[in-house]
């Protein structure tokens, strides 16, 4: 084949916009690189996710069915993947960025002899992949320059994922189904069904307002003074992960790829980096405002208004102001 | 149970960031560094795993890649209660991929037979979350990530792996294995003095790539760095602490809306 391949990912009875997104990326590789894109689905059931990913402008759609497959295991999926890959041997495999994939790819990638270049936000010519270091504070152009097939994943919200083309002139993609030599002796890990942790008391994405705390707070006995800030604004108190990890606020009011996804009409960030986990949970927000004592933190990158400084001025003064226009 | 924690020293959070001259990497001079977070945790699980099994006894080892001053960070992991440590020395970490470094890590580690190799499961500078995985395949082990918590069962361990927006499952898989760890699952413990008296006496064997016979050219290069473009123009409220506050009033009032 020598072209893209986009691995699409299936979960839970859908195909979320991020496996969509990578067919966007895929596009645009195939584009740079003028080779065809194609796209394969790997399950035990997968005939229709098939037919939906066929509707786009692709060259071929791959079944990869197994029953084997119906649950996800990083050796299942990686063996089964090895196999289409050896077989149609295509110049680059992209993938969306999900917690699954991280779990698989890079063995899959090592096992051809290359390495994942993952959670990309950007493809140049070259090709060359833009990632983000260092938390999102510099951007890294990284170039593969193995002869095997290049492998890479792309970023949560990085693609345009277009919706497919209405009457587009081209035929649906061809769908074939590929069957990959699998014994259940290879497959060492058993998963269990996925469950929700805790109780879900506060459900921060029906809040209207949320003052959102992060490790810029440095110890628990300084919360209260974001709580006097929510508490004056009649916002929810949120937090980034550290905060939750050190056990200074319960899990539910996490916010991010890990927590809870909110769209407030405010976002009021504190202390708050701004990591690409986090800013996956908040960018829906209608107005965010960002207080951190670093210029060039990430959150400003997404933010309407942002005050530099230093949170243990700021934020007093802010809920001094509040109080006082609320009068 | 015998554990090994990959370990890797970063650039401190706070640290600035200033790009080098040759545009490939941010300046070193003068960097603060520090053990990577969920290494940290990974570090804690082990001492714990180790600590519930006293009885049939257990050893905790550390194993890191990075210069001279990552013997700094190898001490506080010893501090911490880690029983010795594997230094692979290493002064061009920076052009070795994800692939080249597992490879150091699964020479350095296949001798010592481990029945658990934990990583953390995203380094804070490079931000890769690949290099645990990599070693497992390495080494032929099974491997779960984003794990939270690991239980000793009769056949192998029993684990709690995060998957997306509050959800988890439960994993179990056989030992050997290899399993990278998310924060948040432990508490952290600090070093006593104790710890960092005792830690001056353990061992820290240093390895070179040489000496591991670890030789591949990378197949994946970090051509340059740049600072991130802005895409949204951020209106930044200037003055002092009570001017700024006063100004983000006034927008949130007629603006935003929400006062
Ligand atoms: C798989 C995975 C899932 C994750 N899920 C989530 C998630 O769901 N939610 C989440 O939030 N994170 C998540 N993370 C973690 C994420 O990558 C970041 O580590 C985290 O969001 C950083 O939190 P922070 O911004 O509070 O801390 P930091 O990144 O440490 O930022 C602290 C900020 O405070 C500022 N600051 C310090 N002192 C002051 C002061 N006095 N005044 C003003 N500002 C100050 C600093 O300039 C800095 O920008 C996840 C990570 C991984 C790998
Ligand atoms: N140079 C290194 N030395 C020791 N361990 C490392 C090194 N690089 C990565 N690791 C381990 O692999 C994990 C994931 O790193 P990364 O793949 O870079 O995100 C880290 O949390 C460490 O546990």
């Amino acid at each position: 084949m020598s072209g893209v391949l986009v691995v699409v990912e299936q979960r839970e009875g859908r195909i979320a916009r991020i496996s969509w997104e990578a067919v966007a990326a895929g596009q645009k590789l195939g584009a740079t690189l003028t080779l065809p894109v194609s796209a394969a689905v790997v399950g035990a059931q997968t005939e229709s996710f098939a037919a939906e990913i066929a509707a786009r402008p692709l060259d071929k759609v791959f079944r990869v069915e197994h029953p084997l497959l119906a649950r996800y295991t990083p050796d299942g999926f990686s063996l089964a993947l090895h196999q289409l890959i050896q077989a149609e041997s295509p110049a680059c495999i992209v993938f969306p960025h999900t917690y699954q994939v991280r779990d698989y790819a890079p063995a899959l990638a090592a096992r051809l002899g290359q390495v994942l270049i993952g959670d990309v936000t950007a493809i140049g010519d070259g090709p060359v992949f833009t990632r983000q270091l260092l938390q999102g504070r510099l951007n890294g152009a990284y170039r593969p320059t193995g002869s095997g097939p290049c492998l890479i994943s792309v970023q949560a919200g990085a693609f345009r994922a277009e919706a497919p083309e209405a009457g587009a002139s081209a035929a649906p993609a061809t769908v074939t189904t590929f069957v990959p030599t699998l014994e259940s002796a290879q497959i060492r890990t058993t998963p269990g069904e996925p469950f929700r942790g805790g109780s879900q008391t506060v459900d921060l994405s029906s809040a209207q307002m949320i003052v959102c705390v992060g490790r810029g707070i440095k110890d628990a006995e300084n919360l209260p003074l974001v709580q006097d800030l929510a508490t004056a604004l009649g916002a929810e108190l949120a937090a980034s992960r550290p905060i939750c990890d050190n056990g200074w606020l319960p899990m539910e009011r996490q916010v991010g790829s890990s927590g809870q996804t909110v769209s407030p009409k405010l976002y009021l960030g504190v202390g708050i980096s701004g990591a690409i986990q986090h800013l996956v949970g908040m960018k829906g927000s209608q107005c965010v405002v960002a207080i951190n004592k670093d210029p060039d933190a990430p959150i400003f990158e997404v933010a309407d208004y942002g005050i530099v400084g230093d949170l243990f001025e700021v934020v007093p003064a802010l809920t001094e102001a509040i109080k006082a226009a609320r009068q | 149970m015998k554990i090994i924690v990959a370990i890797k020293q970063v650039p401190e959070r706070d640290a600035q960031v200033r790009i080098d001259a040759a545009g490939k990497w941010i300046d070193e001079s003068n960097l603060q560094y520090a053990l990577n977070e969920s290494d940290a945790y990974a570090l804690e699980e082990a001492l714990q795993l180790k600590e519930k099994s006293a009885a049939a006894g257990g050893e905790v080892v550390v194993v890191s890649v990075g210069p001279e001053r990552v013997g700094q960070t190898i001490r506080e992991a010893l501090a911490k209660g880690a029983d010795r440590a594997i230094h692979i020395v290493c002064d061009d970490l920076g052009l070795r991929d994800a692939l080249g470094v597992a490879r150091l890590l699964a020479a350095a580690v296949k001798p010592e037979n481990p029945d658990l190799i934990l990583t953390g499961l995203q380094s804070e500078d490079l931000g890769l979350g690949q290099t645990g995985v990599i070693v497992a395949e390495l080494l032929g082990l099974p491997h779960a990530t984003l794990i939270l918590n690991v239980e000793k069962t009769e056949t192998g361990l029993k684990v709690k792996r995060e998957l997306e927006e509050g959800w988890f499952q439960t994993i179990e898989l056989p030992t050997p294995a290899v399993l990278t760890i998310q924060s948040g699952g432990n508490k952290l413990r600090y070093a006593t003095l104790m710890g960092i008296k005792r830690a001056k006496m353990k061992e820290v064997r240093q390895l070179t790539a040489a000496s591991l016979g670890v030789d591949a050219p990378p197949v994946v290069v970090l051509e340059h760095v740049a600072l991130p473009q802005k895409q949204k123009s951020t209106q930044i409220l200037p003055g002092t602490a009570k001017e700024a506050a006063a100004a983000l009033v006034e927008k949130l009032k007629f603006e935003v809306r929400v006062l």
